[in-house]
């Protein structure tokens, strides 16, 4: 089975001068990078790496934007055999003390031998890292790198791998989603590329566009690695960029004739209102042919709204599609929409919630519209379980659990978190779901995740925040999401008690615990309710009931005749 | 005219991003870093002022470097108008 260097290497030999990825950047021309541009950019930091002592199999960690320079420190360090993992950026509203102490948690497990990142940044990873006492031997600034040379591929680690070598750690945001790195190794990655490609059909004309950021699955594994090692071209932007301009992902769609796109829910929504007309003209839509709804709950309403909006520009009502992803499966586990329409069904409400049956609804009863994610793709097996591991028929709504060739082995020197969620050899998700028929419905989560915009969020590192808080005792707050229908994404919500009544002190209460969550995890709250003393529900081992107090604070707002 | 402007933008922010209706933000008030409005809203907020001030303004011109308060955001407004 070939490794990662092996694609790229024959890449290089065989199509030099075809394009693998076009960065767009805000105020800046369009940049193309051939497969050799690609491998003599990533061959210089090959030589980069090796100067700095590091080994194959050693980890660097890229603390880069999207660019020339991730491209070619992430493909470097494949090609050197290391294990590259990309960590999200530091924005603007995050804190600097507090993006250290994340690094710094990250360094602790993942023990990187090397850092990636620009000159401006070197001074606060070097504030995050003690030489001599972690692991860290390098911090290497891009504009220091070997420049660019013809690689000399037999000299490199990376055709040495082997197919059960690890290739990549995926991690996500916050400091406990830092302390997690999937495992995956070049065996699991390339099942999961064949399977996958097999579920969209890839075609010779395909084109990827994405804006979407490369710490997560869908970013990393779908528009990124899959056309680079794949040979599809890739027109790629930064997610900064697309927030504030969503209407450059269908311009990039119309100019290169885009052809495959990959978008978390809330994007659908996004896009079909907040794009101005003036800003569509000219826009052709007409090549996209597969438009995967993924990485967080997605919404039947959100499809239309989307397809409402754009099929004047040549948008099919078929290219819209879903898929049911996790970086544990490398990507996909499921895929829906390629070969027959995307299917949805409206269930009985009452039913779902009190019997968890999933049981078309009756006219005349409270009806959920369920949109199906799709069936297994090829060589993964999907089960709905109860809580004692008991398989669940059809329309039972138990948590889902998989099994596939492409699984991780597990999260990076962290057996205690590995050996919770993989049980002979299934992988157990945390999300609730029934099937019928092979088709999978996804319908609620049981594990505390808080999903906004496709990222995920650990209630537990926005609670510890709010603690910094004076005038908020430990323990004595609560993070959880409210799906917001008109975003198409959750709200995060902080329900906090404190001792006085005072409106105005508790005014400045709920602006600090916006400031310190924001600060320091770069989650904006959209909701801060003050509570008095007794008001959370705790469970008997004295921790925060959060789907409870979710409950409670839903019951009180309708009771208040507020939005929620 | 710096008043009224002040007070639509605070009462746009405070009923549609903040949920607080009856909230009044001060000129000053920091909203970027202060994480009362985040980037989700910036390309909101940008529609809203075209749509009522008359302005043209683009989407990436809103951000954490063009204004963090509401007197920062109505001097951008009447520099275009």
């Amino acid at each position: 089975m070939p490794t990662f260097s092996d694609f790229l290497k024959a890449h290089y030999e065989q199509t030099p001068d075809k394009i693998s990825v076009i960065l767009l950047q805000a105020g800046q021309t369009d940049r193309p990078v051939t497969y050799r541009e690609l491998m003599h950019g990533a061959a210089g930091y090959v030589k980069t790496y090796q100067q700095n002592g590091i080994q194959p199999g050693d980890v660097i960690l890229l603390i880069l934007q999207h660019g020339v320079d991730l491209l070619f420190a992430y493909f470097g360090a494949v090609l050197h055999g290391a294990i590259p993992s990309i960590m999200p950026f530091l924005t603007e509203k995050l804190l600097p003390e507090r993006y250290r102490t994340d690094l710094a948690a990250l360094v602790s497990v993942t023990q990187p031998t090397a850092i990636v990142t620009y000159r401006d940044f070197e001074p606060e990873i070097r504030a995050a890292v003690k030489p001599g006492e972690d692991s860290v031997r390098a911090v290497i600034v891009s504009d220091q790198v070997e420049g660019p040379y013809p690689p000399c591929f037999s000299f490199f680690g990376g055709l040495r791998r082997k197919p059960e070598d690890i290739v990549l750690l995926q991690h996500s945001s916050g400091t406990t989603g830092l302390q997690k790195g999937v495992v995956l190794s070049h065996q699991a990655v390339n099942n999961q590329l064949n399977n996958y490609a097999n579920a969209i059909h890839l075609m010779a004309d395909d084109v990827f566009v994405s804006w979407l950021p490369l710490y997560h699955d869908m970013g990393l594994i779908a528009c990124w690695l899959m056309p680079i090692l794949m040979g599809y071209p890739l027109v790629l932007m930064s997610p900064f960029d697309w927030i504030r301009a969503p209407y450059r992902l269908l311009q990039a769609v119309s100019k290169y004739k885009g052809t495959l796109s990959w978008l978390p829910n809330f994007a659908y929504n996004f896009c079909s209102q907040k794009i101005r007309d003036r800003d569509l003209e000219g826009v052709d839509l007409s090549t996209w042919r597969l438009i995967s709804n993924c990485s967080e709950p997605m919404r039947w309403e959100s499809n239309q709204s989307f397809y409402q909006r754009f099929r004047t520009l040549g948008l099919r009502y078929e290219s819209l599609c879903t898929c049911y992803a996790m970086a544990e499966n490398v990507f996909a586990v499921t895929q829906g929409g390629v070969d027959s329409p995307v299917v949805y069904e409206d269930i009985d409400r009452e039913m779902l919630q009190t019997k968890k049956v999933a049981q078309l609804a009756q006219p005349g009863h409270i009806a959920v519209r369920m949109m199906g994610t799709g069936k297994a793709i090829q060589n993964a097996h999907i089960r709905i379980i109860d809580t004692k591991g008991y398989h669940l028929a059809d329309r039972h709504v138990g948590e889902v659990a998989i099994q596939s060739d492409c699984m991780s082995t597990g999260y990076y020197h962290r057996p205690d978190a590995t050996e919770k969620v993989y049980i002979d050899g299934w992988y157990l998700t945390g999300d609730y779901g029934y099937t019928v028929d092979g088709e999978l419905y996804i319908a609620g989560r049981k594990k505390d995740l808080i999903i906004v915009g496709g990222k995920n969020i650990y209630p537990q590192d926005l609670e510890l925040l709010a603690y910094d808080v004076p005038g908020v005792h430990a323990g004595r707050a609560s993070a959880f999401g409210v799906f917001n229908e008109a975003t198409g994404t959750e709200d995060v919500v902080m329900v906090a008690e404190v001792d006085m009544d005072d409106p105005v002190e508790r005014q400045k209460i709920a602006d600090s615990i916006r400031v310190s969550v924001t600060r320091g995890s770069a989650v904006a709250l959209r909701y801060v309710h003050l509570v008095s003393h007794a008001w959370l529900v705790k469970t008997s081992s004295g921790k925060t009931a959060r789907s409870a107090n979710r409950e409670k604070f839903l019951k009180e707002m309708h009771g208040n005749g507020q939005i929620y | 005219m710096t008043d009224t402007i002040l007070e639509k933008l605070s009462a746009y922010i405070t009923t549609e991003f903040l949920k607080q209706p009856g909230r009044i933000l001060t000129p000053n008030e920091p909203l970027l870093s202060s994480g009362l409005i985040d980037s989700f809203h910036l390309v909101d907020l940008s529609l809203y002022v075209e749509n009522n001030f008359g302005v043209r303004i683009d989407d990436a011109e809103l951000n954490a470097s063009s204004f963090d308060n509401l007197n920062q955001l109505v001097a951008f407004i009447q520099s275009r108008m």
